[in-house]
């Protein structure tokens, strides 16, 4: 083993003896439950959960393979500054995204101003050629943007990775504060816990806004999903459902005359707005992959015409690759003129020389990724790895050094979390849902993963995460 | 409502309805195995793969008919598409697909069968009897019904539900029916009567009509009666008029226009007045095949009219 990671910063417990503030009257309140109770509110969570059917599929599993996320009935909870703090700083991130895709897809100054290497992004295979000179309503790429904030220390937050193709998990923020209000009525009534139930009109209202002009209808918007199979299929349905929009599958619209119509018992029904959560790649077999099922023949070519919009943009992934990430303080710079709000993790690319000698040298320090991968597979943890594995890793790096980055490794924050031992600290990260129409926002809170193997770091859902209730504090 | 939506609900009644008269047809077969002179296997177990269509494909796994490989083929085998398993399975996934247009009543009631249905093993079957495993099957698929009626609003999610519903049971007592001249000696002279009596009673107790034709007709069983009963009364709940009342009416609302409502208000106007000789007039068996051509039309028209088939 390497040398060990250093001490987590615990979230709800400054000393043995003292608590942070915005945890004080929770904490009160927790050390007056008794255990078996709590114990009871879990089981019961869990029922609610499967009652109402709130499961993910799992690829690689027999048909019917539905799980459920492990759910914990301890919040996590954010004072209102600190919130103040993180929302200005992943809305500010959104606007500089938004404004760097819109940038490279036409006069691509910032490639000329020296800001982001040239190649990364003409080169990229993520970058869509197709979009080129398109200008999609309002100037919005990304609608909805999920970006992954770990917590280091007191006044430390860091953005791990920005999620801005079809990001997922809003659901959960959703039910987990459902099922909490009901589980504890009483700490709702003490505590000054803001709202999220208001997400899915505040996405309808943005999708509206985005609707091609000229129309003289209310637009009409759908949710379109790649079917029941899908392993967010439940996020699909519940949001169509909140938002009251037509949750539709390819096979359900097709394209006349450049515009785009649904199938219907009443005849063909005319869209405006898709929100989609199908990749780039799926969406079109005539524009993109041929053999894709999911899609909608013509689709691209009613979008490039104005005549339906998509959200997201095609083409966002452009921005959300991790050689990319790096950039994005600059982009802050670059675009809104000001310091970004939220630090960047030191990230170093094997592909440079000076870089690739100092990560070769610190292996078993650092976090390896691959530039292209996703869902925690693929990467060396190096403090938690052993010297084989780590030499292993590295013979995968020499190979082909430019498909990889490398980070330091985190010591992600912790939450108190009731496992099987009782209520032990946890480690953390957070997924607020930003949203953009007319302008951006956030609703206050997010997703709130947590490992709940003792001494992981890895949060991801099919890795043994779970979920817990955010409440941000309005006072 | 979406196209593909309204064509869900139809199948997942359809496949539903459908699993009921597939145990139904292996009733009828284990009934009659069970008279006496009921030694040829295949006389009793052949018409059933005949009407429900699977005797190709059974052939081609097996070499001769018996009550266990027919009864293993058709009810368990999830290599048959037409097996009660896969049937359950597919009504199931079609379920699935709707469950946010559905009361949770009526998605759990068809989830438990299939829960239960991955747990049915042969031997299990034997040990429970075959009569119980068939009562079984129509017992969910009854459940299903009651909740559907029970609890779903009557919009148009109900009415495509109801629709495949009826559809499939008017074409399935078609083809119960007609069961009879598969196992018939189709000499009638020659035919045994007392072997006739009881062939018609199991007909009658495997679609739940044994007592219905008793209060009716107050009678020993006839064969004129039974095709009145299954074919004309819309007193009784699985006779062919009684399927088209419920349809036409629910097409009436949904599109009274369209060519599926004209065809199946013709159909129900001749099952509303007909008499018996009408129908056995040129062989009742003529008149079943006919019926089934024609209520698989409609069902090709409702499809058309609602635009479940993506139009090129």
């Amino acid at each position: 083993m390497g040398p060990k990671a250093p001490a987590a910063f615990d979230e709800m417990q400054k000393t043995a003896n003292k608590v942070r503030a915005p945890y004080q009257t929770y904490s009160k309140w927790l050390k007056k439950m008794p255990e078996d109770l709590l114990s009871r509110r879990h089981a019961q969570a869990d029922m609610l959960f499967r009652r109402i059917g709130i499961t993910f599929a799992v690829y690689g599993e027999a048909s019917g393979g539905e799980r459920l996320i492990p759910f914990d009935v301890i919040p996590r909870i954010i004072s209102r500054d600190e919130w103040k703090m993180l929302s200005r700083g992943v809305c500010q991130r959104i606007d500089a995204l938004n404004r760097f895709i819109h940038d490279v897809y036409h006069d691509q100054e910032i490639l000329r101003a020296g800001k982001v290497p040239t190649d990364l992004v003409l080169a990229n295979d993520l970058f869509r050629e197709e979009m080129k000179g398109f200008t999609p309503p309002g100037g919005v790429y990304v609608h909805i943007g999920g970006i992954d904030v770990v917590r280091t220390g007191e006044n430390a937050f860091h953005v791990l990775e920005d999620n801005l193709r079809t990001p997922s998990g809003v659901s959960y923020m959703l039910e987990d504060r459902e099922i909490m209000m009901r589980l504890f009525p009483d700490l709702f009534d003490t505590y000054p816990i803001a709202p999220v139930n208001h997400y899915p009109q505040e996405l309808l209202r943005n999708l509206r806004y985005v609707a091609p002009a000229g129309r003289d209808e209310e637009p009409t918007v759908v949710l379109l999903t790649p079917g029941q199979f899908n392993s967010a299929y439940f996020e699909h349905a519940f949001l169509a459902d909140e938002m009251g929009v037509e949750l539709v599958q390819g096979q359900d619209l097709f394209v006349e005359d450049d515009a785009v119509y649904m199938r219907t018992i009443e005849g063909p029904r005319r869209v405006d707005v898709i929100y989609r959560r199908i990749d780039d790649d799926f969406l079109d077999p005539k524009a993109f992959r041929p053999d894709s099922a999911l899609g909608v023949p013509g689709l691209f070519e009613a979008y490039r015409k104005g005549r339906v919009t998509l959200a997201n943009a095609i083409g966002t992934g452009i921005a959300d690759d991790k050689a990319i990430y790096h950039h994005v303080p600059d982009m802050i710079r670059f675009y809104l003129g000001e310091e970004p709000i939220l630090a960047n993790v030191e990230t170093w690319f094997l592909k440079r020389e000076d870089h690739r000698t100092y990560v070769l040298e610190h292996l078993a320090e650092l976090v390896v990724k691959e530039v292209h991968g996703s869902g925690g597979y693929g990467m060396l943890v190096g403090p938690k790895s052993t010297t084989q594995e780590i030499s292993a890793y590295r013979e995968r790096i020499l190979a082909d050094p430019g498909n990889f980055i490398a980070q330091p490794t985190l010591a992600l924050s912790t939450c108190p979390t009731f496992v099987d031992q009782g209520i032990a600290p946890r480690h953390v990260d957070l997924r607020p849902f930003v949203l953009t129409g007319e302008k951006t926002t956030v609703v206050p809170g997010g997703l709130t993963r947590v490992a709940l193997r003792e001494g992981s770091l890895v949060v991801n859902s099919s890795q043994g995460g779970g979920t817990k209730d955010t409440w941000v504090l309005e006072r | 409502m979406l196209s593909r939506t309204a064509e869900n609900l139809y199948w997942m009644a359809r496949l539903v309805e459908r699993s009921e008269n597939m145990a139904r047809i292996l009733d009828v077969s284990h009934r009659m195995s069970q008279l006496p002179g009921g030694e040829d296997a295949s006389r009793e177990w052949l018409p059933a793969l005949v009407i429900s269509g699977q005797h190709e494909d059974y052939e081609r796994k097996y070499a001769g008919i018996n009550a266990g490989h027919v009864i293993a083929y058709m009810a368990l085998d999830p290599d048959n598409p037409s097996s009660i398993h896969s049937i359950v399975r597919a009504a199931r996934e079609n379920a699935r697909a709707e469950r946010n247009v559905l009361p949770n009543e009526v998605f759990e009631s068809i989830n438990t069968t299939w829960l239960e249905m991955q747990d049915i093993q042969y031997s299990r079957l034997v040990e429970w009897g075959y009569r119980e495993f068939f009562d079984w099957v129509k017992l969910r698929s009854q459940v299903f019904s009651g909740v559907v009626g029970g609890t779903m609003l009557t919009t148009d999610a109900y009415y495509f539900t109801k629709l495949g519903m009826m559809i499939e049971r008017a074409d399935n007592t078609a083809r119960l029916l007609d069961v009879k001249y598969h196992v018939l000696v189709p000499d009638e002279d020659k035919a045994d009567e007392a072997v006739d009596y009881y062939q018609w009673g199991a007909l009658l107790r495997a679609l739940s009509a044994f007592k219905a034709y008793r209060m009716i007709y107050r009678d020993s069983i006839k064969p004129r009666q039974v095709v009145d009963l299954l074919v004309l009364r819309r007193e009784f709940p699985r006779a062919l008029h009684a399927c088209y009342a419920q349809m036409v009416p629910i097409l009436e609302t949904l599109r009274a226009e369209a060519e599926c409502t004209r065809m199946a208000g013709q159909m129900y106007a001749r099952l509303r007045y007909d008499r018996p000789q009408d129908v056995t007039r040129r062989g009742l068996h003529r008149f079943l095949t006919d019926f089934v051509t024609r209520n698989g039309q409609i069902s090709n028209e409702i499809a058309r009219a609602f635009l479940f088939v993506p139009a090129d």
